[in-house]
């Protein structure tokens, strides 16, 4: 099938709403700057769902739309490449996209950076498209570094505030680590296979199973690098262990962005670009061990991270990086389709807690939980939809989380190898933490006593909830919101406008319902979304009765459901206990508080050191020294010359017309005399 | 003999005509003989056997482009002009310079080579008339040049009423 | 018959004389004027070699140069009444404001 129109039509929609947005937003679009990015973005959702049609009705569309670079043998098209997987991406992306563009309609009314913020939300919208259809692998480089760059400026967005722009950097630059290796991967690829067209590279990709190649001095089996390097770039824009960091940090960056990118789509690219490069991580047992351990390490980390926080995103956040974790785990077993799976119904559920955090945040103009408490009775629509987020998060049966989460446990299970059996443990482990977190969030936020009213009204004046009780420098009070809506905020709290519930309601249809396309056999289902996916990522091989799958699942939600019974008798039964816990357990309370360490470490091995040098070596010596030097010596010693030299410049016209004459006298004369 | 007794007379006459033009100290002097100058170099087109361009070049620039001169001349003032002295202070450079030119062209002379001659014989010109071959030429091959060229006389015409028009008072 | 070489030759010496007209010169009129004398010394020489090559193309380039040189007297003649306007001085050797 050629290219359509409108698949051509589904990246360069939010293209232009960004370019005009850029352009106009200032002095044109300004306070309607949200017209052209929401009717753009919903344009590519209509486009994507024409071609979710062609894919369903079998057809695979790989068509290059113009020779982007020419060099020897080296050729790049910017090309798309539309099959299942770029399908169920794109129906993610623009469906998270449209519903969040509208709810920060109202979210981000009346901010001065209206239509910056939604230019940037367009571009980013646009490079994640461009990201996922690419039909190779530069491609897929230049949308992964323009997602990270749309993540920097939205980060960023509250560019006034210190911490947002510190987060910023702090994304931006941990992201570097990871796409440095993800860069040498592509190159690599490039080397082994003299293109970066996936078809051409992965129909190739047999040829270089069990090859060695020197790597800085090294024999390494070819396979492993190319799939280690490239889960590099993964583990940075996933955040991933050990570059986990920027993820929490992000929260700075006004909630919408939070849900778009920090958990619907942009840090899913890297379970994206693992499923995507499948034919080469099959090759490599120890790149998928890898993959799987380190996911399920990370998903137990941030999930028992979650546990003691108290700022309502970085919660979400954590648990974001915990999913990341079990989508990793799942394409570690093998199970691509599972993974993609979890990322499907993972966007809604966690786009839709965001989005009623966000709404929380909207309403009390806060991100501590421990200043909330009671809200339920004043905005029912936003604790139904968080209740829903929440079920579906922690996997109850019925709900789409469920039925993604069992098959990555089940698949785990079922690999029957040493790792499976390890991970599956440790997803089981996330298992149960992921509804005590999310319980433990929704309890303290809607239940109980309102703990925050006075504070609120206090806050009134200046600024509120510094929230130092938590660790890390500077208050998150992330959404820098209240400056807007302080006239109204704070006294009472209120429901949000219908314009931000409304996007809320259908992403919680979402989140109940997406995962029924992929109900497993054994429920009765047709696991029609594993068999979508088979052509593209293929399926693993099972050795599992149904009996061991019938416990697997009765386990993993037993202790789902203990979890949420552990969280409500812990937070609506017994308050107090929680505090006699971490007072009994305080080293462990304190290291998990303290999110491990990670970022202290991080501050004292790399950041300080990398300081240092930059005072005491670059600046002291390099800079100071020799560039100084060059820099002030060169244009002294040419000031110098040239005061002698202007005295050629006479100003007088026709001294100028004689050097003319010289000039072609002289190469007349030279070409005679050459002759 | 007669053909080249005709050429030796043109060629002094416009080389004295042109050191004439150049060395005049009055300008009026100097337009007028180079309008005397124009005729001769016309003359000398119509032994080529090309008419049209000795009309054009009778119109264009003696009916054209000296009246603008004279026009121009007659705004100078002619006294302090005669009072002072003709060449800048790197005249003679100026001369050397011209002279070492003129003598480096000449000596590339040699060197010509002519090309094989094309299809426009003389025969061909006279019987299809001059103006009728050129206008042809004009109107097919080079029409974009052509079209490009009233371009530039329109550009000339504004820029030079946007040059030499008084500024408004505002 | 006349040769072609005579034709270049007288071409070659008007153009030396426009050149030593255009850096001699004091009046700017002058040296526009020169200017005009080596366009024709060059149009002698198309017009020339179009005649002897038998080709029409020097004839149109020749064309050209007129019609070129028309726009440029036209420019050239309005920036020299703004030099007045200004300057009141037609002696380039006055007008030195780009000295170094």
């Amino acid at each position: 099938m050629e290219l359509q129109f409108y698949h051509i039509l589904i990246p360069f929609l939010p293209l232009a709403g960004f370019i005009i947005n850029i352009l106009l937003g200032k002095e044109v679009t300004r306070f309607n700057a949200h017209w052209p990015a929401v009717l753009s973005v919903a344009g590519s959702w209509v486009c994507s769902l024409f071609t979710l049609r062609d894919v369903m009705a079998g057809k695979i569309i790989d068509a290059d739309l113009y020779t982007w670079i020419v060099s020897g043998t080296f050729k790049v098209s910017v090309g798309f490449l539309i099959d299942p997987l770029t399908a169920v991406m794109l129906i993610v992306v623009t469906t998270c996209a449209t519903l969040i563009h509208i709810y920060a309609v109202g979210y981000m009314r009346g901010d001065s950076g209206y239509y910056r913020f939604f230019a940037y939300l367009n571009l980013f919208t646009f490079c994640m498209l461009m990201l996922i259809m690419g039909n190779n692998f530069l491609l897929m480089y230049f949308g992964w570094e323009g997602v990270g760059l749309c993540s920097y400026f939205l980060i960023g967005y509250y560019f006034n505030k210190k911490s947002a722009a510190d987060a910023g950097k702090k994304a931006f630059i941990v992201n570097r680590f990871g796409d440095f290796g993800f860069g040498i991967g592509v190159f690599i690829v490039f080397l082994t296979f003299g293109t970066l067209h996936y078809a051409d590279v992965f129909s190739n990709v047999s040829s270089i199973a069990g090859k060695t190649v020197s790597f800085l001095g090294w024999n390494v089996d070819l396979p492993t690098l190319i799939a280690l390097l490239l889960f590099c770039g993964a583990v940075g824009k996933s955040a991933q262990l050990p570059l986990h960091v920027w993820l929490p940090d992000a929260m700075e960056g006004p909630t919408p962005v939070s849900a778009l990118i920090h958990a619907a789509t942009m840090v899913t690219a890297g379970v994206f670009m693992v499923a995507r490069c499948s034919p080469i991580f099959n090759l490599s047992e120890v790149a998928m061990n890898t993959v799987a351990i380190v996911g399920a390490a990370t998903s137990l980390f941030a999930a028992t991270i979650a546990v003691t926080q108290n700022d309502i995103k970085r919660i979400i956040a954590y648990s974001t990086c915990s999913h990341l974790g079990l989508m990793f785990l799942a394409c570690g077993v093998g199970a691509y389709a599972a993974g993609i799976f979890h990322l499907y119904t993972h966007a809604f559920f966690k786009a839709l807690l965001f989005l009623a955090a966000g709404s929380v945040i909207h309403a009390v103009h806060t991100n501590n939980i421990q200043e909330m408490g009671g809200l339920k009775k004043y905005m029912p629509i936003t604790y139904a939809v968080f209740i829903i987020a929440a079920l579906s998060a922690a996997g109850v049966p019925g709900f789409s989380g469920f039925f993604s989460k069992d098959e990555i446990i089940w698949s785990a299970y079922a690999a029957h190898t040493p790792v499976g059996k390890l991970v599956w443990l440790m997803g089981t482990a996330v298992a149960f933490l992921t509804p005590f977190y999310t319980f433990r969030l929704i309890f303290l936020t809607f239940h109980g006593e309102n703990r925050g009213v006075h504070k609120a009204e206090e806050a009134h004046g200046h600024n509120p909830h510094g929230s130092s009780h938590s660790a890390h420098g500077g208050g998150h009070n992330s959404h820098g919101h209240d400056s807007s809506h302080g006239s109204h905020g704070g006294r009472h709290i209120h429901e949000s406008p219908k314009i931000m519930t409304i996007p809320l309601m259908i992403l919680a249809v979402g989140a109940v319902a997406a995962g029924w396309v992929g109900i497993p056999p054994i429920l009765g289902g047709g696991a029609h979304f594993a068999e979508f996916l088979k052509p593209v990522v293929g399926h693993p091989e099972f050795h599992g009765t149904h009996a061991e799958e019938w416990a697997v699942m009765g386990l993993s939600t037993t202790i789902a459901l203990c979890g949420i019974a552990l969280a409500a008798f812990m937070y609506l039964r017994k308050s107090d206990l929680p505090e006699k816990i971490s007072k009994q357990f305080s080293l462990i309370y304190k290291v998990l508080y303290h999110k491990y360490y990670i970022d202290e470490l991080y501050n004292y091995t790399i950041v300080k050191p990398t300081y240092w040098i930059a005072d005491k070596v670059l600046v002291a010596i390099t800079d100071a020294k020799i560039i100084e030097g060059i820099v002030n010596g060169v244009p002294g010693a040419i000031g110098r010359f040239s005061q002698k030299l202007r005295k050629v410049q006479t100003g007088l016209a026709q001294h100028y017309g004689i050097f003319m004459a010289a000039g072609a006298f002289f190469i007349i004369a030279l070409a005679l005399l050459l002759r | 003999m007669i053909q080249q007794l005709f050429f030796i007379y043109f060629a002094f006459a416009i080389t004295g005509l042109s050191l004439l033009v150049v060395t005049r100290k009055n300008p009026v002097h100097s337009v007028l003989w180079m309008l005397l100058l124009f005729f001769h170099i016309a003359s000398l087109y119509l032994f080529l056997n090309a008419e049209f361009m000795a009309a054009i070049q009778v119109i264009v620039y003696a009916g054209g482009i000296l009246v603008l001169f004279l026009f121009v001349v007659l705004l100078m003032n002619i006294r302090e002009e005669l009072r002072i002295g003709k060449y800048i202070g790197a005249g003679p450079t100026g001369f050397t310079f011209a002279a070492a030119l003129l003598v480096v062209v000449f000596m590339s002379l040699r060197s010509f080579v002519a090309a094989p001659p094309g299809i426009y014989s003389i025969d061909l010109i006279k019987k299809e008339t001059h103006t009728m071959v050129l206008g042809k030429l004009m109107y097919t091959e080079f029409l974009y040049p052509f079209e490009i060229t009233s371009l530039i006389l329109l550009v000339a015409i504004i820029g030079a009423i946007v040059l030499a028009k008084r500024r408004l008072k505002t | 018959m006349v040769p072609l070489s005579w034709y270049m030759l007288l071409s070659i010496i008007v153009f030396a004389i426009g050149v030593f007209g255009f850096l001699a010169r004091r009046n700017v009129i002058i040296m526009f004027m020169s200017i005009e004398l080596m366009l024709n010394a060059v149009n002698i020489n198309l017009i020339a070699l179009s005649h002897y090559l038998q080709d029409m193309r020097g004839q149109i380039l020749a064309f050209f140069v007129i019609a070129v040189a028309a726009a440029e007297a036209a420019i050239g003649l309005a920036i020299i009444i703004a030099l007045f306007r200004n300057k009141a001085t037609a002696h380039v050797d006055e007008i030195k404001e780009m000295q170094g």
